[in-house]
């Protein structure tokens, strides 16, 4: 290695020292404030360390790694989105008994992981990637283990997930047995000098869909979402919902477009089966549901269903419109969970339909960003989630995918039901309030700064989409994906 | 620019309401009030201020805005305006500033939230009339949702939270089937062109084949057929318009109903002639049946605003029977009635919100007698339900008059079906009068006459009838140029359908309408 590829890894070099440092500083002296204040040091300064390494040409740290716009992106990406959970977490972490400060160390590691895997090339990057991210999320959803539900989450998270790893492990080899390469590039070259696809490279694709699609949490590989969205911490399952998923996409999207996977017709079917499968399950299911989290666990799963419409497009603009609905769907569920965070209180998350009661009138800036926040997640016109939304049907009208476009416009309506559920909910008239033993308010502050933040980003995107829109499509450029 | 303005005066109007709410309850009302009377000024001076038949060089339309929004995709920011539009705006703001009047004594909780929502509703409505954007026309479409979702679930009657998931998710999913269709048309457009845009006057001039034209154009239908609405999608109407606050009803039937007929003639006649030709029998068949049986339930109801709803189903059948006639005549009646229902219906609304504030209670059953206490509450009654069956000498008579002339031209049997509505009309608005008015006082309630304040919001909507009514001629000098414009694909087809459909040359017109000279009289060649 030289200096230059020192230079090009320098987010994640920063987020290991700062891992580091937490360690060493907790060995001296355990001091909740002084953690989390380096967390968010690090976090803002591997984001702004970003800015130092140029997107125009991509940089390859062969074989493992390439540093190109799309990767940036979406280090930059999943940088800002741990800096906010980050910001929430102090507030919702402090009120509670357990010891906090390790929190950090693997909320840093589980955000080195996913950076790892949006910039990896290769089999054993990816792998490791996913690995340092998914070890650390075990610990992170049972953190809070004297809660009724963590440990369930926890032991569910950890087998399942551990499980889907060895599908993926296995899936991988069988790739590498057929084609000989680990480098996406090189399976590319591979494949396209088969005649025909064998059943052996089938199987090995196969597998590979079970762990990508297990860490997606996309039907049929969903079963784990809500029990670990209900178990896991209020800014962890932010950290899930957002950082995990989000990364995972950015990989699947490198690899499927650098090897040509949508070539096959067979991973094309099973792909589209997934993301129709997806979006009814998880819309359908929500709706059953009394419980804020699991419905946002159902959503996610809907969501990511959408999401699969526009990698299905398979060319420019789909990679445009993943990404970009990624990024509403990052602001949208981070504020939406950072309103549970905040609402949350020692005992137990605000996670009963029945504590958002009458929150309109008792909290009402609260109750407004969160109902913006929802009506973000249903698409509905002057949030982000409309633009995304609306960019995710033109790429699946543009490849006329017909059945996928219907059937996401149809999940829209479904889905409506139940965030206008929740909105409706908030606006009852109520006498009973919770009583609750709150922080001091300056604790809170950042919290509801961090919200609101969110709530104009939502906002801003959602009514002048137009830089974002440059930005994403200057980024992933190095894509190279099919004009149409 | 001042176009733009319009909108900006009521969302910061709305969004000051709002917060003005914490200091006092009566701030918001001012507020709301000086916005809408703000932009009634500002639409009657632009009415007042241009010469309404004078063919200008940009043909029928009078104020434009173009402005970049997201260049990328070839989504502007283009707003503009003509006859129809202008109408439809000073009818939006009479109505808006009526709905605040109504609830000045009725919406006592949250009322800086209620403003906020009021206004935010006539901001996208204003919006759906002026923008000449598919994806800005989306956008306003479905900003109008949320706030009249908030109207009806806060601050509606018992069945408040139903009748507001049934009105939100029925117009969201029709909206949506419109979204799909407007962004084929972008994408066929721009395989034919390799220009992307969603500018509304780019776009009239795609030529697809007959089945896609087919079925793009049911993706419109389906939004502003669930809006108007017609038979089959009728069934969120008289659960949302009867839940609803007074000035909720009013906006309801006055305004987001008149949405889905602006939409029809707007982008539905324009953009698919060959299509809307071939699905003209349908279309005023539905209309028919609308018309009956909206009357029919209407007489069945005990509701006061479930009955005055199904009114509103049935006269917007003369909506659709009339938009699909594809004459001069038939949208002038077409024209006519979106603005004497706005305001009959508006009204009727209105006094039933007056008797729930006296006797509380919506059941015709319950109620007799009232008009000898009551007399200058059942005179005004009179009026407009002598309206709502057509009466000549009022407004309501021109529309529906204008709109069967009209239709008949194109389908002689369904016309004559559509004028028994009009017979069934008389049964049911009488039955109005004879119910809360005439007979015997059988409750314990003194009914007080109106008040003041009420007086207020009567006395225009009469006089704004009667002078529809009376002198309709500066309304149809206003709307001419832009229904000629609307018609441009249909007046060099021959009378005979079956022909027309086998001559593609209809389409092949100049469809640029801002360079397209007008075809003075081109519709008359129909009769």
């Amino acid at each position: 290695m030289v200096l230059n590829d020192f230079l090009h890894l320098m987010p994640l070099l920063i987020l290991v020292m700062a891992s580091l440092i937490i360690m060493l500083v907790i060995a001296v002296k355990r001091y909740h404030k002084i953690i989390y204040i380096i967390t968010l040091l690090s976090l803002a300064a591997a984001f702004a360390s970003l800015f130092e390494i140029g997107y125009i040409e991509p940089y390859a740290i062969a074989p493992l790694f390439i540093v190109d716009g799309f990767g940036l992106f979406y280090i930059g990406l999943i940088l800002l989105s741990s800096l906010v959970v980050a910001m929430l977490s102090y507030a919702y972490f402090e009120q509670r008994e357990e010891r906090k400060e390790e929190y950090y160390i693997l909320h840093i590691l589980a955000t080195l992981g996913a950076c790892v895997m949006v910039i990896s090339t290769h089999f054993a990057s990816l792998f490791l990637g996913l690995e340092v991210l998914s070890v650390s999320l075990y610990g992170l959803v049972a953190y809070l283990r004297t809660r009724e539900r963590s440990d369930e989450a926890g032991i569910k998270y950890l087998i399942l997930a551990a499980m889907s790893s060895a599908f993926l492990l296995f899936g991988m080899a069988l790739v590498y047995a057929m084609t000989g390469a680990m480098n996406f590039a090189q399976i590319g070259v591979a494949l396209s000098a088969f005649q025909e696809t064998s059943l052996i490279l089938m199987i090995g694709f196969g597998m590979m869909i079970i762990g990508i699609g297990f860490k997606l949490g996309v039907v049929p590989f969903h079963m784990w979402t809500p029990d670990v969205y209900e178990g896991a911490p209020a800014p962890v399952t932010a950290f899930i919902a957002t950082v995990s998923k989000g990364g995972m996409v950015a990989l699947m999207t490198r690899f499927f477009m650098e090897t040509d996977g949508f070539s096959y017709p067979t991973l094309v079917l099973i792909f589209t089966i997934i993301a129709i499968a997806s979006m009814l399950a998880g819309n359908i299911l929500a709706l059953m549901q009394n419980n804020v989290k699991r419905i946002l666990a159902y959503s996610s799963i809907a969501h990511l269903g959408y999401i699969l419409v526009a990698f299905l497009a398979g060319n420019t603009m789909g990679v445009e419109a993943v990404t970009f609905y990624l990024v509403a769907y990052f602001i949208t569920t981070l504020g939406a969970f950072g309103v549970v965070t905040l609402l949350s209180d020692e005992e137990r998350d605000a996670e009963q339909l029945e504590d958002y009661r009458g929150l309109l009138w008792r909290r009402p800036w609260t109750a407004a960003i969160f109902t913006a926040m929802l009506l973000s997640l249903a698409g509905i016109p002057l949030t982000a989630g409309f633009v995304g939304k609306f960019f995710v049907l033109a790429a699946g009208v543009r490849t006329e995918l017909w059945l996928l476009v219907v059937m996401l416009a149809l999940n829209s309506v479904i889905g409506l039901y139940y965030y206008i559920k929740i909105i409706a909910v908030m606006f009852y008239q109520t006498n009973v309030v919770r009583e609750r033993q709150a922080l001091h308010p300056s604790a809170y502050l950042v919290s509801g700064i961090t919200i609101a933040l969110l709530a104009i980003l939502l906002v801003y995107v959602g009514v002048y989409p137009t830089g974002m829109m440059q930005v994403i499509e200057n980024l992933t450029l190095s894509i190279n994906a099919p004009a149409l | 620019m001042i176009l733009l303005w319009m909108i900006v005066i009521l969302m910061a109007g709305g969004i000051l309401a709002w917060l003005s709410g914490r200091v006092n309850d009566l701030l918001p009302r001012w507020i709301s009030l000086l916005a809408i009377l703000a932009n009634l000024a500002i639409a009657a001076w632009l009415w007042l201020s241009e010469p309404a038949t004078a063919a200008t060089k940009q043909g029928a339309w009078l104020v434009q805005l173009n402005m970049e929004w997201v260049p990328q995709w070839g989504i502007g920011f283009d707003l503009a305006l003509d006859g129809l539009s202008l109408l439809m705006l000073l009818l939006t703001f009479l109505l808006g500033a009526l709905a605040v009047l109504v609830s000045w004594n009725e919406i006592y909780t949250k009322v800086g939230f209620f403003h906020f929502n009021l206004l935010w509703v006539l901001a996208g409505i204003t919006g759906v009339f002026l923008t000449m954007d598919l994806f800005l026309f989306y956008f306003f479409w479905e900003v109008m949702l949320i706030p009249m979702y908030f109207l009806i679930g806060i601050w509606g009657h018992e069945n408040r939270i139903y009748a507001a998931f049934k009105f939100f998710i029925f117009t969201q999913a029709s909206g949506l089937l419109m979204l799909l269709s407007i962004l084929s048309l972008y994408f066929i457009h721009a395989n034919n062109t390799g220009i992307y845009t969603f500018n509304y006057f780019e776009l009239l001039g795609t030529s697809f084949s007959p089945a896609v034209g087919m079925w793009l154009m049911f993706g419109f239908l389906a939004a502003f057929l669930v809006k108007l609405p017609v038979v089959p999608f009728h069934s969120w109407l008289p659960d949302a318009h009867s839940q609803a606050p007074t000035a909720g009803s009013v906006i309801l039937a006055g305004l987001l109903l008149k949405t889905g007929a602006y939409g029809l003639l707007r982008f539905v006649l324009p953009l698919f002639p060959d299509a809307a030709q071939e699905f003209a029998p349908w279309a005023m068949l539905l209309g028919v049946i609308g018309i009956l049986y909206g009357a029919l339930l209407a007489y069945s109801q005990t509701d006061l605003k479930r009955l005055v709803a199904y009114t509103s189903v049935s006269h917007m059948g003369f909506v659709i029977l009339g938009v699909f006639a594809f004459n001069e005549l038939a949208l002038q009646g077409v024209v006519m009635q979106m603005i004497t229902h706005g305001l009959s219906t508006g009204a009727l609304f209105i006094l039933a919100g007056f008797l729930y504030d006296r006797i509380h209670t919506r059941n015709i059953e319950k109620m007799g007698g009232f008009w000898a206490t009551a007399p200058k509450m059942g005179v005004i009654a009179l009026i407009f339900v002598m309206a709502s069956l057509g009466l000549p000498g009022l407004g309501n008579f021109i529309a529906e008059f204008l709109t069967l002339i009209g239709s008949w031209q194109a389908h002689n049997w369904l016309t004559v079906f559509a004028t028994i509505g009009i017979v069934l009309a008389t049964a049911y608005s009488l039955r109005i009068l004879k119910k809360v008015y005439y007979g015997h006082n059988i409750t314990d309630h003194i009914i007080h006459d109106l008040t003041g304040r009420e007086m207020l919001i009567m006395v225009p909507m009469v006089v704004a009838l009667l002078w529809l009514g009376l002198y309709p001629q500066p309304v149809v000098d206003t709307a001419k140029p832009s229904i000629d414009e609307q018609l441009q694909a249909y007046t060099n087809v021959p009378e005979d359908r079956t022909i027309s459909m086998e001559q593609p040359q209809s389409i092949n017109q100049p469809t640029d309408s801002l360079s397209q000279l007008k075809t003075k009289g081109g519709a008359y060649g129909l009769k």
